[in-house]
């Protein structure tokens, strides 16, 4: 019999090798050298975190009790791991993508980084996390008094001695989880020590359960054969199945294998590349597959060898013992306490960022209400929550090893845990694969399945009348009988775990889906779940940093409490010189924020790394709606500015027109101006010379009868111009007031020009006129008077400007598509280019001989008068003299012949 | 009719791929329905032999191993855009 001062020295030295493999790993990666450390086989031994204790020493137990039930806790995760396609490979990107530290972590982040399901989540690890821890403080000390002195058949051995063995386990264990656990925030969480000291504590316990299994069944079984014929004739050769409690469990350890915060953290937190998955998938449950190769046999073995009575738990170590073979009792030892010790190292160290990231840093957040973010050493609070946390999740294991009694069997203690992690698996999976899934939901499904867990499971778990008084258990509670925790909804008989977890399960899934189905998520849900659940289309960060709410000075000062002074300023410098600035103070760009953000979540974890930066960036989170909210503004002041920008269009549309018209009415008042000196000059003159002429007549009373007859004859010709000057200017400003009434009536251009040619008849002494009569001959509808008046004009203007010597004037009329046109051509000189634009002017005169008494409206009253009966008149250059077209509309289809 | 972004025919390669893919996300149902059959015989009267039991599950256990082996190798050589696939792992 191996003396137990020996199993303590052992122990130490063993204890001592994985620290000194934990640092060495640690110093093999912050040298850089990774190499194996990342290898996709270490990842796989560090998943064996999942057989503990109580699957190292249960396992056995739970074989000999009900046979090949215990399977079903490897058959679960064995499913899991085959089908990492579809749910684990999905784990580990967002895992990655997001920064997730844990499943409360994930679930928080998944909705809305909502703090309430973190919390929720983190409390629901604890009280599942903590019966496991006692669950493992119970192996180890059960194993350690198997090889105290004074144990053995004679009954039970001291409770105080074995309540003190477990104190100290429990104090080594956190130790070493605090050491290696918390030794630096790492990047991204990984512990490398950590993982190196369970994959070769995973490598001792696979190594002492096969070792202990080859020697039971070829040392003491004889051989497979006769191992087999023993198991055929053994209690348990029967295999027989309890109302669907190998379907049950089976998914209880599928659940579990995936929510369970230790295996979460090696599964998700810890992988370092998604490829060790493809290793692991199948790697995996071959470690399972072996470690429960001989389950079967040791408990065979122990029930046919050992005396009735003894624990079957403990087969592992008490067959070898009994058969003498004390170097394999103390390997099969250090198997069991390598499975407890891994696991609860783990545990703590999952829990505690979990109780730290969602629990103890939101409270001090909220407490220091921001100053502290720039005053406080960050950093130290950090490692010490992480620190209390470890410590205190191994207490509570501790308490409730105490409380419980360390009676229950195993395999219960182990169960009952599952069960509590197994609440987050509808937020989990909906999270994942549902976009619908709200925060309302998840709260919902969690709570009840917590709820209901806490009722039917955890709490009896304790034992009748030790939490929940026996009467309760009776009649319910208050007397309510559908309410009895091992019937609820009245219904008896079934097995208390399936019991629960059924009700649990289908209540938690219950609230989850119709809670999501009947509430709206918000912003920051809707575009997490988004990311969550379509992470392999886009695997871009979601964080979203509004700049310019923050000060860089402050952000500095905080990186500097981080970081260190040296670190943080060169970071600082090295991104201001990026955006080309000199000193320590960048812009707050959102590029600088994000990455600010990830050094900072290198040294305290994303999500307080989060958390700090947006207490700095204005006391509330730059959440999603604020992002919305500014998106909103900054669609509004698009809108805004492209309203402005119309407007301003418009005024300077607005603007042009007025300038326009103000050009044209300057042009108009300068027009107007000259029009008026132009006028009165016009009138000036005549009036000058009858004044004259009338005062001479007046004071000179002798005048000559033939003089006074002359002036008298100028005073009346002056007179005569004055009035035509007038009528003319009558006639124009009727014509442009368009005031004048046309008296439209059939005609021919014949008889018009028949017309004007004998009205200019008198004044026309030298000009002779060329016309062709017959063409002529067409019908128009118009006013014969005005277009006389028009046609009289232009012949007076030939016979006054015309310069020939023998003057003719060809009026030529020609039928087009149109109507018809009457060219007035003479054969003059003609005008000039640059003024044939301005004849039609009033008071435009060419020359300033006052010829034939002209005062330049005629041309300007044609244009009006053409105007308004439709047609227009044109200068016609390039006929040979002055030629002038008039152009008729209103020509009838017809010639009136 | 479906997605629309997706062409109609895929090359055979990544056709086979898709397969491959869908041969992962059927394994663990598989895998679970070869686990639950011996609640067909073993919950009756009487129950069955645990050793033979072992034995099944044992068997079923391994080709689990084997095929998803063989399937997670085959998806982790040919993960497009992914960085050279990592060396032989026999």
């Amino acid at each position: 019999m191996l003396s137990f001062n020996v199993l303590v020295a052992v122990c130490l030295a063993y204890v001592a090798a994985l620290f000194v493999v934990a640092w060495w790993a640690e110093r093999r990666a912050q040298a850089g050298h990774l190499g194996w450390l990342r290898s996709p086989w270490v990842y796989t031994l560090s998943l064996s975190i999942y057989c503990t204790a109580w699957t190292f020493y249960g396992a056995v137990g739970n074989a000999a009790r009900s046979g090949l039930e215990f399977v079903t806790i490897y058959l679960g995760p064995t499913l899991v791991m085959i089908g990492w396609w579809a749910l684990l490979r999905k784990l580990v990107r967002i895992g990655r993508t997001q920064r997730i530290t844990s499943v409360a972590d994930l679930i928080s982040s998944r909705y809305g980084k909502s703090t309430f399901l973190g919390g929720l989540v983190t409390v629901l690890a604890l009280v599942g996390t903590t019966p496991y821890i006692a669950l493992q403080l119970q192996s180890v000390t059960l194993s350690f008094a198997v090889f105290a002195p004074g144990a053995g058949a004679e009954g039970p051995p001291d409770p105080a001695r074995l309540q003190a063995t477990a104190l100290w386990v429990a104090a080594g264990l956190a130790v070493f989880t605090v050491v290696f656990g918390t030794r630096n925030l790492d990047v991204n969480e990984r512990h490398h020590g950590v993982v190196s000291a369970i994959a070769v504590e995973a490598v001792v316990k696979l190594f002492a359960l096969l070792a202990v299994g080859v020697f039971v069944v070829w040392g003491l079984g004889g051989g497979p054969r006769a191992m087999f014929d023993a198991i055929e004739a053994s209690p348990i050769a029967t295999w027989e199945m309890h109302g669907g409690r190998w379907v049950g469990l089976t998914f209880l350890s599928a659940a579990a294998f995936v929510c369970l915060p230790r295996m979460f953290h090696v599964l998700v937190v810890e992988n370092s590349d998604e490829r060790h998955l493809a290793t692991a998938a199948w790697a995996f449950p071959l470690y399972l597959c072996a470690m429960s190769l001989f389950v079967v046999p040791i408990a065979v073995i122990g029930l046919s060898m050992l005396p009735e009575g003894s624990n079957p738990d403990l087969f592992v170590l008490t067959v070898p013992l009994a058969a003498g073979q004390d170097g394999l009792a103390m390997l099969s030892f250090l198997g069991g306490f390598s499975s407890a010790t891994s696991m609860v190292i783990v545990a703590a160290i999952a829990v505690s960022t979990m109780v730290s990231n969602h629990i103890v840093m939101p409270i001090w957040l909220r407490v220091m209400q921001g100053g502290a973010t720039v005053s406080g050493d960050v950093r130290d609070v950090v490692l010490l929550s992480r620190r209390l946390s470890i410590a205190g999740v191994l207490c509570l294991g501790y308490v409730y090893y105490r409380l419980s009694g360390g009676g229950t069997a195993l395999a219960a203690i182990g169960l009952i845990a599952f069960a509590g992690v197994a609440q987050a698996l509808p937020a989990l999976l909906g999270g994942v694969f549902w976009r619908g899934a709200t925060r309302v939901g998840a709260g919902l499904g969690v709570s009840l399945g917590f709820a209901v867990w806490m009722w039917t499971l955890f709490l009896p778990s304790f034992g009748e009348g030790a939490v929940i008084p026996a009467a309760v258990f009776e009649n319910g509670p208050f007397g309510i009988g559908w309410l009895r925790p091992r019937a609820l909804f009245g219904i008896e008989g079934m097995d208390p775990m399936l019991h629960a977890v059924l009700w649990s399960m289908i209540l938690n899934a219950l609230g989850f889906v119709l809670g999501s189905l009947a509430s709206f998520p918000g912003p920051m849900e809707r575009l997490q779940g988004a990311e969550f659940v379509n992470i392999f289309r886009y695997s871009s960060g979601a964080r979203g940093w509004v700049p310019a709410m923050v000060e860089t000075e402050d952000l500095l000062m905080m990186a500097q409490r981080i970081l260190g002074p040296a670190e943080a300023q060169r970071l600082f410098q090295a991104q201001a010189r990026a955006q080309g600035k000199v000193g320590y103070l960048p812009d707050p760009t959102r590029e600088f924020l994000e990455r600010l953000e990830r050094e900072l979540s290198g040294s305290v974890g994303a999500a307080t790394a989060h958390a700090m930066l947006a207490q700095i960036g204005g006391g509330a989170a730059v959440s999603v709606e604020d992002l919305m909210r500014v998106a909103d503004e900054t669609a509004q002041i698009m809108e805004y500015s492209s309203q402005l920008e119309a407007k301003s269009a418009e005024l300077g549309r607005t603007a042009r027109k007025l300038r326009q018209a103000n050009e044209q009415l300057t042009a108009l008042s300068i027009q107007k101006d000259a029009f008026l000196s132009q006028i009165s000059h016009e009138l000036r003159t005549p009036m000058t010379s009858i004044r004259a002429f009338s005062e001479i007549l007046r004071d000179d009373a002798d005048l000559p009868e033939a003089e006074r007859r002359r002036f008298l004859n100028v005073i009346h010709d002056e007179s005569q111009r004055l009035t035509r000057l007038l009528d003319d200017l009558l006639d124009l400003s009727v014509l442009e007031n368009g005031q004048v009434t046309l008296n439209r009536q059939v005609t021919t251009l014949e008889a018009v020009i028949d017309r004007a040619l004998d009205a200019t008849q008198a004044r026309r002494p030298r000009l002779s006129v060329r016309r062709d009569p017959v063409r002529e001959r067409i019908a128009v509808d118009t006013d014969p008077d005005r277009l006389a008046q028009v046609f009289i004009n232009l012949i007076s203007n030939a016979e006054k400007y015309c310069t020939a010597a023998d003057p003719v004037l060809t009026i030529a009329v020609r039928r087009e598509a149109q109507g018809a046109v009457v060219d007035f051509i003479d054969n003059g000189a003609g005008i000039p280019e640059a003024q044939q634009t301005v004849i039609f002017e009033k008071f435009s005169r060419l020359s300033d001989t006052r010829a034939a008494g002209g005062a330049g409206l005629g041309l300007a009253i044609c244009r009006e008068i053409m105007g308004r009966l439709g047609g227009a008149i044109a200068y016609l250059p390039g006929q040979g003299g002055a030629a002038f077209r008039v152009t008729l509309g209103d020509v009838l289809a017809q010639a009136a012949e | 009719m479906s997605g629309g972004s997706e062409p109609l025919f895929l090359a055979r390669q990544t056709y086979r791929r898709r397969r491959l893919m869908d041969a992962a996300r059927i394994l663990p149902v598989v895998g679970a329905v070869l686990f639950l059959l011996p609640e067909l015989w073993a919950s009756g009267e009487g129950g069955a032999s645990t050793a033979r039991g072992g034995l099944y599950l044992l068997a079923v256990w391994i080709l689990l191993i084997v095929v998803a082996a063989a399937l997670s190798h085959r998806l982790s050589r040919r993960e497009p855009g992914a960085p050279p696939p990592p060396p032989d792992r026999g």
